[in-house]
């Protein structure tokens, strides 16, 4: 009975340590424009007439609406999702004042204080060695820096609305490649409905000499947030893309739909890193961010390289499965992902890896974290086609449990289809070690940061392929989203 | 230093320690020896606050102050260091990253600044010098990958980092070769100051010849039952434990 007693004590401290407030919950007071709830075919004209777009551009989106109008909303997830009345959003909301700013000093100054309290101060970036940022706050940019530097060396990297009017053969080349737009439910929407988001365009031979990075925010209220990106990465170009993200404490939730399409040419490598921390909705699973992100890359060029590299503890439900299609010959994917829920957050996340050329290689890397009484799932798909000879993957699902209420699953599927190809998977489930937290609490150090710890070392093996100041960032979020109040 | 008084303690139920009496001066080296089973482990571990062991009656005091009423991290920063017999693999964390955190927690409990990182590596490699810890072995993560002698030394390590008051060693010198056992004696002994103090937790002499203990007490089903100098770990070991289970019957 007593060792009953104990374990119910030792799992009350567990919660404890695991029930941290959401710290990034406030609200910037910008006035926005709205426009009305709903969704048509006039709202959709109308987005594309307030962004002032081409016409190839209003097709796109038509064309995306039409398809999305005769889908479903998936339910093969393991995730409960409460119904989502898309007709109750409004899907364009961009800020009213919109100023050339020459410098930070013109910059709403709610907007500079909103970045302090993220601790990410504006001022300080221009002074961070080698990070250009394009700042998405709601829908539009607000601000780009580092262009011209990047200018000298025909880097285009903007925001999607300045990029559709100033490079719209790009755009119209590539838009849709990676992802179609029939593709999947949230895929469909987001192409009939984006405001913005960002554009990458790396040309021949040019290694982009810093990393690049937006910080997304979703901010009005009641506003879905469907941010494209598209990264075109040139022949013999490489690029590292940093996004990451927190949102304001909401009761009501937020539908985030995202789409992130990446195509790398001949001998090109786009490395993708993502720190996710919507907010997750309070201790009892009210409110949060609906996240249903579609990423994927299309390594079209022989030899080139895609990896994702993803940090997710945010959002109250998460539908993520960053992807790769591997094209070429030699061409490389790889996926590294960190995922944790706590309280009643759910994530299915995980990865696809399409084998088409000849000795394509991929990685999967997961890590899942689950704590509080939140579900935890990785689903991945490794494919090898007939003609991918000679092919590899290796797969590793490492999944592990704070306590007796959460859940971790794992769905691997495999679809090999050569004789010649490789595939290896491998998996662990694990609960955090009591004797683990009392080893390091007999070095001194309390219960809150030896979870903290332990979690980073498990973690490690994927926040080393993090850019050095994301990785730091990501391991205090990590401890962060499992901080508590141990007495 | 340290006084124990009628200190009962169970796990699962099962009644372990029971009514042990002890006192442990500044500067003294106690060993406790008895058969498997008898309660050392017990005590050990009831001493340095793991959760799953209940103190069912009795009172502990540490310097002074209520020993039993503090969290196990505080007991730590208080100055009690357990040397473990299984000592705990903590994955993906380094070496030096996990005891330079334990240092500075201490730092900052004693009210002292954290150590800079030039500051902290010269006393790391001071240390390491001590027990003849190889360098690698900072950079792996805790006691992964160590061997049986690695991990045990590296114990001894820690405890040269963090400098306890009192250092309690359980079963420090289980699965050491002669040289090894050498070695980790060697870094207990020139830790040894008269400030501070030590409970030597062994099944064999072997360790004592190397630490040298001003008293040998024989745990016996929960208790202790015989109280001597350091000759009665030599009696023990010639005689083995029979002699106290008919003394003290079954």
């Amino acid at each position: 009975m007593e060792r009953k007693v104990e374990m119910e004590e030792q799992n009350k401290l567990l919660n404890d340590v695991t029930q941290a407030d959401y710290k990034y919950g406030f609200v910037t007071d910008i006035e926005t424009d709205i426009i009305e709830k709903g969704l048509n075919e006039d709202i959709i004209r109308l987005i594309s007439k307030k962004k002032g777009e081409p016409e190839f551009m209003l097709n796109f989106r038509l064309a995306a609406f039409k398809k999305w109008e005769k889908m479903e909303m998936p339910d093969w997830a393991y995730l409960k999702i409460p119904p989502i009345d898309l007709q109750s959003i409004s899907y364009y909301a961009a800020p009213k004042k919109q100023p050339k700013y020459e410098s930070l000093d013109e910059v709403d100054p709610e907007l500079l204080d909103t970045f302090n309290k993220l601790g990410i101060p504006v001022e300080e970036q221009k002074h961070l060695a080698g990070v250009a940022v394009d700042v998405v706050m709601d829908s539009v940019s607000v601000k780009t820096t580092f262009k011209e530097t990047l200018a000298e060396k025909g880097i285009i990297f903007c925001s999607f609305s300045e990029a559709v009017k100033e490079h719209p053969e790009l755009v119209k080349k590539y838009l849709g490649k990676a992802v179609p737009v029939s593709d999947n439910y949230f895929a469909a929407l987001n192409s009939a409905v984006f405001s913005d988001g960002s554009f990458c365009y790396i040309p021949k031979g040019v290694r982009c000499p810093m990393e690049l990075s937006t910080y997304f925010r979703i901010n009005a209220a009641n506003t879905g947030q469907f941010e494209r990106t598209l990264i075109v990465a040139d022949d013999d170009s490489y690029v590292s893309y940093l996004e990451g993200c927190t949102a304001p404490m909401r009761d009501e939730n937020q539908l985030h739909a995202a789409v992130v399409e990446i195509i790398t040419m001949d001998r090109a490598e786009v490395k993708y890193s993502t720190v996710q921390n919507w907010y997750p909705g309070n201790k009892e699973g009210v409110g949060g961010i609906y996240n249903f992100v579609t990423k994927r890359g299309v390594c079209r060029g022989v030899s080139s390289k895609i990896s994702w590299t993803q940090v997710e503890t945010g959002s109250a439900i998460t539908w993520k499965y960053p992807s790769c299609i591997l094209l070429g010959d030699n061409s490389v994917g790889e996926f590294n992902s960190v995922a944790l829920t706590n309280n009643f957050q759910q994530a299915d996340t995980g990865s696809k890896m399409i084998h088409i050329g000849k000795n394509t290689k991929s990685t999967i890397i997961s890590k899942g974290i689950s704590a509080g009484r939140s579900d935890n799932s990785y689903r991945g798909l490794v494919k090898v086609m007939p003609g991918a000879k000679n092919s590899r993957n290796f797969s590793q699902c490492d999944s592990l449990l704070l306590n007796d209420t959460c859940g971790a699953h794992t769905f691997p599927y495999i679809d090999v289809r050569n004789k010649s190809s490789i595939v290896e998977h491998e998996a662990t489930t694990s609960k955090i070690g009591e004797d683990q937290i009392f080893y390091c609490n007999q070095r001194g150090i309390d219960t809150e940061t030896a979870i903290g710890m332990i979690v980073n070392g498990y973690a490690k093996e994927v926040l080393n392929k993090l850019p050095m100041e994301f990785a730091v960032e990501a391991q205090k979020l990590l401890q962060l989203s499992l901080e508590g109040s141990v007495g | 230093m340290l006084k124990i008084k009628n200190l009962y303690a169970s796990v699962d139920g099962q009644e372990i320690l029971k009514g042990i009496n002890l006192e442990i001066k500044p500067g003294e080296v106690h060993a406790i020896m008895g058969p498997n089973g008898s309660g050392k482990s017990t005590l050990a571990n009831v001493l340095a606050g793991k959760q799953e062991y209940e103190v069912t009656a009795g009172e502990v005091t540490f310097l002074g102050e209520n020993l039993l009423d503090k969290a196990p991290e505080t007991r730590a920063k208080d100055g009690l260091f357990l040397s473990f017999q299984y000592p705990v693999e903590i994955p993906g964390v380094p070496m030096a990253n996990f005891i330079k955190t334990a240092v500075n927690e201490h730092r900052v409990h004693r009210g002292e600044k954290e150590l800079t990182a030039g500051q902290f590596l010269k006393l790391m490699r001071e240390k390491m010098e001590l027990v003849e810890m190889k360098t690698k072995l900072t950079n792996r993560s805790v006691n992964e990958g160590f061997s049986g002698g690695e991990k045990k030394k590296n114990e001894i390590f820690q405890m040269a980092m963090l400098e306890p008051k009192l250092a309690i060693l359980d079963e420090t010198d289980s699965g050491l070769d002669i040289d090894a056992l050498r070695t980790v004696a060697n870094g207990v002994n020139a830790l040894k100051s008269p400030e501070t103090s030590s409970i030597v937790i062994t099944h064999y002499q072997r360790l004592l010849d190397y630490i040298v203990p001003d008293f040998v007490h024989i745990l016996y089903h929960g208790k202790i039952v015989k109280t001597a100098g350091k000759e009665l770990a030599l009696e023990l070991e010639e005689k083995g434990y029979d002699w106290i289970k008919s003394e003290k019957g079954n």
